[in-house]
């Protein structure tokens, strides 16, 4: 007698964790919020990441920022670009992710899933080219050099979008560290399956731990402790709520930070990308040098 | 343990008695002091009370440099944090003391005058102790004359470890009698140690021989100050006051950065020795860059706002 294996067999329901410092640490607060379809088929459990955690993700993203943005911009490409190659590798997974988390078919979501790839490689070529086109040699009148150069802005908070889950999140995070940034990510609340796959595609690349640092839960929540964090030099607001937006603008005004703005509407993420967001974290140092000492 | 158990009449007649009393001390039983150790800091501690802890910490912190590369200039720049550890805040107490080489004491003085902030140095060829005697006090008149109100001295843990207990009594008393009208911290070493038995040991010989701190560590060997090592230095001072009545203190050095961490041990210090050693008389902390997380866990709970390592002083 044949027996339905499947029908035997228990569901192994996941309930995920936050990526912190290279590692998966449960919320501080032990908090956790189930995440379904928009459907409302049940998928997994989130961690329901506090202000605690954000505060630690801060201090991970700042321990990591000598070494990331000391590293060779070439380096840092290489690193990016085998991020790329890891989602390459499970790319079916993530297809079956954005189907889930966004309702959509799986050829539009298969769609998605190259766009966001490609987006990575994108961004890691240019790690080393995007100093030649936003910086330069400045003419100036007088026996200097006198040059500009881009640099990192430091740990950058990023509030992902809500709705584009993983093409979205991915065009918001490969800029910011491909510019040599650190980063602390909150993830779309009600889609956060492609983001938590993603971080255990970063932890097993050879992105250094820290670099990147992942909190799910409510946005409304966390934003405001990010927003205010004295140790954050920019934000990117794209997943705020319309009504939240001016108050994080306000207390990200506090210590100055470096607000890129929400969109008015829903913007299409898979248009080229161009180097906006690129260079919406970068400060341009430049240097006056002598010439002929 | 208890002070009922610990008869301390004799026990310096000489050191035959000497060591039978550090023998006859009571075990430590270990796996109970850690988790002991490990109990007390799973309290949670929360605003007033969070700021009452960290103000008092502030005001028990030694703030420390004891590198070769130590220059006046840096002594300048430590004294003036040790005044105003925040400068843009007059209500935020100053430290207890800085504590130095003995070099450099007198810079210090001068630029602590008047500020109530003692100055402390180490002494007796710290941080290995491996001089002679001579040398050692010669070590610590030097800096007793500069101006030090307190004197970290380093024990010979080799002549501890290997049981001559009398040698280690002479030469803290030797140096006790030589230190005054300063305070004596005694420098134990625990890293060294090997055994929690030993570290009871070497608290109540500090005591006897007339040590007015007994302090965990040079900070220039792991591990250093821990919370069971913590917990029996606590509970040596305890019972020492309990058999002959007079407080001596703790000082932990070493390995501890955050002001979490702070917050844990003056729980410990309130459930383990009492409340009157929640005074910096009686217990300091030993540090340079815990004082920097104090200082920004307390403007966390001033202005509701997570700081930064960019609005300390980098030292």
């Amino acid at each position: 007698m044949r027996t339905d294996r499947r029908a035997e067999r228990v569901d192994v329901r996941k309930t995920y964790k936050l990526y912190v410092g290279g590692a998966f640490p449960r919320s501080e607060s032990g908090r956790s919020y189930p995440i379904s379809t928009p459907r409302g088929r049940f998928l997994a459990n989130a961690a329901r990441g506090s202000r605690k955690d954000a505060r630690d993700a801060v201090v991970a993203a700042r321990k990591a920022l000598a070494g990331w943005s000391g590293a060779t911009a070439y380096n840092r490409g290489q690193v990016l670009y085998r991020v790329a190659e890891m989602l390459e590798g499970r790319r079916d997974q993530f297809v079956a992710e954005v189907v889930d988390s966004e309702g959509t078919t799986a050829r539009r979501a298969e769609s998605t899933v190259d766009a966001a790839i490609d987006r990575w490689v994108w961004y890691a070529g240019w790690t080393d080219k995007i100093a030649q086109v936003a910086g330069g040699t400045n003419p100036v009148a007088g026996p200097y050099f006198d040059f500009s150069i881009p640099e990192p802005t430091g740990v950058v908070a990023i509030l992902a979008p809500q709705e584009s889950s993983l093409l979205g999140l991915v065009s918001v995070v490969a800029p910011v560290i491909a510019g040599g940034n650190t980063s602390v990510v909150v993830a779309s609340e009600d889609r956060p399956l492609p983001a938590i796959s993603l971080a255990e595609v970063l932890a097993t690349s050879d992105l250094p731990g820290g670099v990147v640092n992942l909190l799910t839960g409510a946005t409304a929540e966390i934003a405001p402790w990010l927003a205010s964090h004295m140790d954050i030099g920019g934000i990117d607001l794209c997943g705020a709520s319309a009504g939240q937006r001016v108050e994080l603008e306000r207390l990200a005004a506090g210590t100055v930070k470096r607000v890129a703005r929400a969109p008015e509407s829903t913007p299409d993420w898979s248009a080229d990308p161009g180097t906006g967001r690129l260079r919406r974290f970068l400060e341009t140092k430049t240097v006056w040098h002598p010439i002929g000492i | 343990m208890t002070a009922a158990n610990v008869e301390i009449d004799g026990a310096v007649r000489d050191a035959t008695s000497l060591r039978a009393f550090l023998h006859g001390l009571p075990g430590v039983d270990e796996v109970g002091a850690n988790a002991r150790a490990a109990g007390l800091a799973t309290r949670s501690i929360k605003k007033a009370s969070k700021v009452w802890a960290l103000e008092t910490a502030i005001g028990m912190v030694d703030l420390t440099t004891l590198e070769g590369a130590d220059t006046a200039g840096k002594i300048r720049g430590l004294c003036a944090k040790a005044r105003r550890p925040e400068p843009s805040d007059p209500t935020c107490p100053p430290v207890a003391a800085v504590c130095i080489y003995p070099d450099l004491v007198a810079a210090a003085r001068e630029h602590l005058a008047g500020s109530g902030v003692a100055v402390a140095s180490v002494a007796t060829a710290f941080p290995s102790g491996r001089a002679s005697l001579s040398t050692k006090l010669a070590d610590v008149r030097d800096a007793v004359a500069a101006g030090a109100d307190e004197i970290d001295m380093v024990i010979d843990r080799g002549a501890f470890l290997s049981g001559h207990y009398q040698r280690v009594y002479d030469e803290i008393a030797a140096v006790r009698e030589r230190c005054d009208p300063a305070r004596l911290k005694v420098i134990l070493e625990t890293g060294e140690l090997c055994t929690l038995d030993n570290v009871r040991r070497a608290s109540w010989l500090a005591l006897l021989a007339g040590g007015d701190f007994v302090k965990t560590s040079t900070g220039k060997v792991s591990p250093a100050a821990t919370p069971p090592v913590a917990l029996v230095m606590l509970q040596a001072v305890r019972d020492f006051a309990a058999a002959t009545g007079d407080r001596r203190g703790v000082k932990l050095a070493g390995g501890i950065r955050s002001a979490k961490e702070a917050v844990r041990y003056l729980v410990m210090v309130k459930e383990v020795a009492g409340d009157a050693w929640l005074d910096p008389a009686l217990f300091r902390f030993g540090a340079s860059s815990l004082l920097n997380d104090l200082l920004m866990q307390r403007s966390k709970e001033a202005t509701g706002v997570y700081s930064g390592a960019d609005y300390v002083s980098i030292d």
